[in-house]
Formats: structure tokens, sequence, C-alpha cells
């Protein structure tokens, strides 16, 4: 069984066909990209995983069972974490908070006990705080932490968001493009954590990037998508030669497919 | 500037960040515990008005603040509140279980009036809120067999096990029971604000989509925010009620809802200390603009006739000031000061300006 699996997934917005049949699985333990020029349905491809969009025909499993019938909030407690092509942090918040909120899911006390900060509440507080700091640590984030994230540059929100998907520690990682807008020393450094995210976390990834260097360093498998439909699908070196990839991407000029 | 070295996570959980700042407010705590000693019966009345106007303050704060929906009927609250607490105490329930239980009321009545409503934003939801205050004051009205329509109602003296707290018999009995009241929720306000519950506020608030994406209910949570503010606001209600002495629906009206917002928003958004030096604005300003106006009245002649509109209009002119030059509040100008002498002579001027924030696209809504 894989761990994630779209089956003839269709969505359409209005006259346009975003996403036009396409169907994949991602297995556990491994890196998966979806590539393709702008436009060509990956992020929507996400945003129908964590159920923002209900495809319009075909199925979405996720260890086996469909996800369909689920709401949005009820994804990332069966393990699935994101983060967003243009980054949605809880900006009026620190780092701190923004990634204890990745622990949500884990929370076992109620309004109630909050309210009277309960022992029972204070070692769960505990609880989370270390997994975060964890988070903090792997991602070399301690001189952030108390900031808050209206006044931090780019490329940090982008690994605080990442953090934040870790901080749920879920069993699948979805990352939109999580390189696009960084340096390369920044980019090597998401490549050295996607690796270990995959080896020592144990956590799948699948992800949306344009860094075609970065895809094949890092990733087992690629699927390669243009308007909506599926081209091709193989290792990153199968994909990238592959004359339908080579065409959509000359065809609609411009991306980094070196 | 003072750097705390954090070794355990309790250093980021405990209510005080550091010695100094325990001692503070444990000075704070012995001078609000004293004020009546040195203040006399009519000012500590007048503190302990400010006190209930910071404790409904509070309960808006929590709304605005942390979770960041606008409510602009928050005086219907209160209204609730006064009533089920008095009715509650007419039914012979001693005033100890009548205040909770008349802000468990007002708390289930505003969760429940919050379920339909918050999936109304910003100008939407404060229009929502504001009819419920305008509806609230004809429903008083005409459930007069219950809340004495127009007449209202009379609070019986808050009677604890025995000891007397009329307002004019024990002025500082009575401060010092709500000055009990007012801490006890500053602490529940507090445990919200270091537990998962409070970051699921500023979550909802901040970026709706990622909430969600981070397994937060949405429209749950902004119920659940309803309903402790509201249940907060009630307690105060309720003390405003007894208070007064004698309440009907203009004791709740909109001016007082209006009020509620420009205490937090002068004070302070998002801050507990806000809510309370919003408080102290609201309970002494219509004190200070009555005295300048005799002043004024007699230097010039004019005797002290009553201007309608007046205060309101002051209010205003200071709620608009201070969102053009000091949209942190009072509180926020306190801070950069703080901050300026700590870091004196290196604080800079741009220091406070954010940077600026990125663009963002709304096109997965
Ligand atoms: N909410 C929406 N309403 C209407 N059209 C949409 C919406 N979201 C996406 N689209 C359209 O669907 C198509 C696929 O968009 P999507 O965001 O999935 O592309 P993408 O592959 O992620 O591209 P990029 O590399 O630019 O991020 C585009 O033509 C886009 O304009
Ligand atoms: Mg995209």
């Amino acid at each position: 069984m894989s761990l994630l699996e779209l089956k003839n997934v269709t969505l359409k917005f209005g006259g346009l066909t975003a996403v036009n049949d396409v169907s994949f699985a991602v297995e556990e333990g491994e890196v998966f990209a979806l590539v393709g020029p702008n436009g060509a349905g990956k992020s929507t491809i996400f945003n129908m995983i964590s159920r923002f969009y209900t495809p319009y025909s075909g199925d979405i499993l996720f260890e086996g069972k469909s996800i369909l019938n689920k709401a949005p909030h009820e994804i990332a407690g069966l393990g699935i974490a994101r983060t967003f092509q243009n980054i949605e942090l809880f900006e009026q918040a620190s780092v701190l908070q923004n990634m204890l909120v990745g622990r949500y899911t884990h929370r076992r006390s109620n309004f109630l006990t909050e309210l009277l900060f309960t022992p029972f509440v204070r070692r769960e507080e505990h609880r989370h705080r270390e997994a975060v700091e964890k988070a903090i640590d792997f991602l070399d984030l301690q001189p952030y932490r108390e900031k808050l994230i209206a006044g931090l540059p780019y490329g940090v929100r982008k690994v605080v968001e990442m953090g934040r998907a870790l901080a749920i520690q879920p069993k699948l990682l979805l990352l939109d493009e999580p390189a696009s807008g960084l340096s390369v020393e920044e980019t090597q450094d998401v490549a050295f954590w996607i690796e270990d995210i995959k080896k020592v976390m144990g956590i799948t990834v699948l992800m949306v990037e344009h860094d075609m260097h970065l895809v094949s360093s890092v990733c087992d498998r690629v699927l390669a998508l243009a308007d909506g439909k599926k081209l091709a699908l193989g290792t990153p070196r199968e994909v990238q030669t592959d004359p339908r990839v080579v065409e959509a991407y000359l065809g609609s000029d411009e991306e980094e497919a070196a | 500037m003072r750097i705390v070295f954090k070794t355990t996570y309790e250093a980021d959980i405990r209510l005080f960040k550091h010695g100094a700042q325990a001692f503070w407010y444990a000075l704070l705590l012995i001078v609000a515990v004293a004020a009546p000693f040195l203040l006399g019966d009519f000012l500590t009345g007048e503190a302990t008005n400010v006190l209930i106007w910071a404790i409904c303050g509070m309960g808006l704060m929590l709304l605005v603040g942390q979770s960041g929906q606008a409510s602009l009927g928050h005086a219907a609250f209160m209204a609730i509140g006064a009533y089920s607490c008095v009715l509650l105490e007419s039914a012979g329930v001693p005033f100890i279980l009548a205040l909770p239980l008349g802000g468990i009321i007002t708390g289930i009545a505003g969760g429940l009036f919050a379920l339909p409503v918050t999936r109304l934003h910003g100008i939407y939801l404060a229009i929502a809120t504001l009819a419920v205050s305008v509806m609230m004051e004809d429903v008083i009205v005409l459930a007069e067999p219950l809340t004495g329509g127009v007449n209202g109602l009379i609070a019986p003296d808050i009677e604890i096990f025995g000891v007397n707290f009329n307002r004019y018999g024990n002025a500082s009995g009575l401060y010092w029971l709500i000055l009990a009241i007012a801490i006890l929720i500053v602490l529940a306000y507090r445990n919200i604000q270091r537990s998962p519950l409070g970051r699921a506020f500023a979550a909802v608030r901040d970026s709706e989509i990622s909430a969600q994406a981070m397994g937060i209910n949405v429209a749950r949570t902004k119920a659940t925010a309803f309903a402790i503010s509201t249940f907060m606001t009630g307690i105060g209600g309720a003390l405003m009620g007894h208070f007064a002495g004698v309440f009907n629906q203009e004791t709740f009206n909109l001016v007082i809802s209006i009020n509620l917002i420009l205490m937090i928003v002068i004070g302070g958004l998002g801050t507990i200390h806000g809510a309370f030096l919003g408080a102290v604005v609201i309970g002494f300003l219509p004190q200070a603009i009555a005295f300048a106006r005799d002043g004024l009245g007699s230097i010039f002649h004019f005797g002290s006739i009553a201007i309608p509109g007046l205060e309101t209009g002051i209010f205003g002119t200071i709620l608009i000031l201070f969102i053009l030059f000091e949209p942190l509040g009072i509180y926020g100008r306190w801070v950069k000061i703080r901050t300026y002498f700590e870091l004196f002579p290196f604080a800079r001027r741009d220091m406070f300006r954010r940077q600026k924030s990125y663009l963002k696209t709304e096109r997965i809504r």
C-alpha cells in the first residue's frame, strides 16, 4: 500500500481544467517531486491533498483510505503537514509560538484545563516545547526563537514554515517550492535538511520545486506535469531527458530546466 | 536591556519572565491592595469602577487582540451577565454562585451567537455584533416580566458568607472583592495565552488557511474565543450591575459597547496591560472632562452648561489620534519609552518600525 495515492484526479476552476486526470502514488520513505512549468497545477494538487479544494472527480487515498470525506482541519491529524508557496505564517506571533502551533494536533488538554493551567497542561506544555526545540535545533533557528515573524527576512520565514510543519511530526510532508527565492547556500541547507527529514526522521516528502538541481540531488522520483496533465514519471534523470518534458519547458520558455 | 538565559522549558512557561518582573508586579499588587487606605471612599469607588471596566475590557481584549475578531456589541453580553446574575440572586442563589453562573450563561450565549456569525469577517462581523447590541436593548424592554423593562432591576447588596459589600457601607471591601475577581480573570487570561488554545487564537487571527493546515478547527476556535470572551465580559457586566445598584437597558447601551472598543484600542491591543490602562482612561475621562469644562466655564464665564455629545466627541477624537499616531496604544508607548531608557543612549528611531510584509496572495481562499 502506498502512503499517498491520487487516482484519476481532476479539478476544474470554471472552464479551466487545472488538474486533468492525474494519478500517482507516493511510497513510504521516498522523496517525491512534482515539477512543471508555471500554472501546471502543482500547488492545486497540494491544495486538494490539504482538502482546501475538492476534486471534481477521482479519489485521494492516504494510507489506503480516502481523505475526501475529511475537513481541511482533519488532515494534519492524519499525519500530513505542509508548507505554502506564498509562506503562510502567523505574522504577529514569535517563531517559537508559530512552531508550537504545529503541535496543535498533539493537544490533549481542553479549554477548561487550559484556563486553569492544571499540572497536566503544564506537563503537556513541556512535551510540546521539547519537540519544538528539537525542530529549532535541527533547522538552526535559535537566533530567531523569540522574534516576531513580521520582522523576519524571507529566507528565515521559509525555514520557520518548514519547522512548523515538522513540529506536527507528520508521516508525509508536503513542501511547496521549499527553495524558491533562497540563495545558493540556503538552498544547500534545504537539500541537507530534506535528506535528514527522509533518512533520520523517516518522513516521506512530496515536494514541488522548480530548481532541477535540488530536485535531482534529493528526489527519488519525479512527476512532470504541464497544463494539469501528467507528462512523465521516473527518476530525476529519466524525467529530465524525456522529450515531452523538454518540449513542455521549451514550449513555455523560461524555467531553470537545466 | 535584560538578557534572560533560558535553561528550562519552564522559563518560557512561567508567569513572570524574571525575578525583577515578579518584584514589580508584587509591588503593584501591594499598592493595589493598599489603595483604599490612601484614597478615601469616593476615589476607592472610582477605582472599583475602573477595575470593573478592566474586567469587561479583558473579555473584549481576548476576542479582538488574541483571536482577531471584532465586536461592537459587547455591552449586550454585559447585560446578559448582569440580568442573569441578578435574576438568579432573586431566585435565591447566593451571589458567590450567581456571579460565575451568570458568566457561564453569558459565555454559552456568546458561543452560540458565534457559531453562525464567525463565518463573517472584519466589518461584517462588526455589523452583526453591533446589531446584537442594538437588539439587546429592545429585547430587555420587551421582556419586561423578567427584566423589569425600562424600570430596570434592583441589584441586591453583594453578600458573601454574611459579609455585606455595599458600595457605600463597605467601599473598601467591595474594591478588594472586585480586585480579587480581576486578578483571577488576569490569571485565566494568562493561562490561555500560554497554552495551545491561546496559540490557536493567534493562528486563526493571523492566517485561517494555515491554521487549518495545522489542524485547527477555525469555526470552533472562534466560537471558543467568543465564549471565553463573553464569559469574562458577562462577569464584568454583573459586577457593573451591582455597582450601579439599579440598571436597565440604558446601562448597557451601544455607547458602552463603543467605549469598550475605545478602551482596548487606547490601552493597547492584545495586552492585558492595555485593558487596565484603557479602563483608567475610560473611568476617569468623564470626570476629567467635567472638571475641565467647569474650570474653563468659570474662567470664560459660560457657567457649567452641559454640552451634548461632548464626552463621546472627545472619546472619538482620542481614538482617532491613537489609531493614527500610536496604534499600539498606551502600553505600546510605554514599552517604547522603557526600551529607550534600557538601551540609552543606543536607541534608534527606526527600531520599532516593522519590516515590510511580504507580498501575499489570497489565491487559495
Ligand atoms: N483559486 C483559483 N481559482 C481559479 N484558478 C486557479 C485557482 N488556483 C489556481 N488556479 C489556476 O490553476 C492553474 C494551476 O495553478 P497552480 O497554482 O496549481 O500552478 P502551479 O503548478 O503551482 O504553478 P507555479 O509554479 O506558478 O506555482 C493555473 O492556471 C492557475 O491560474
Ligand atoms: Mg504553485
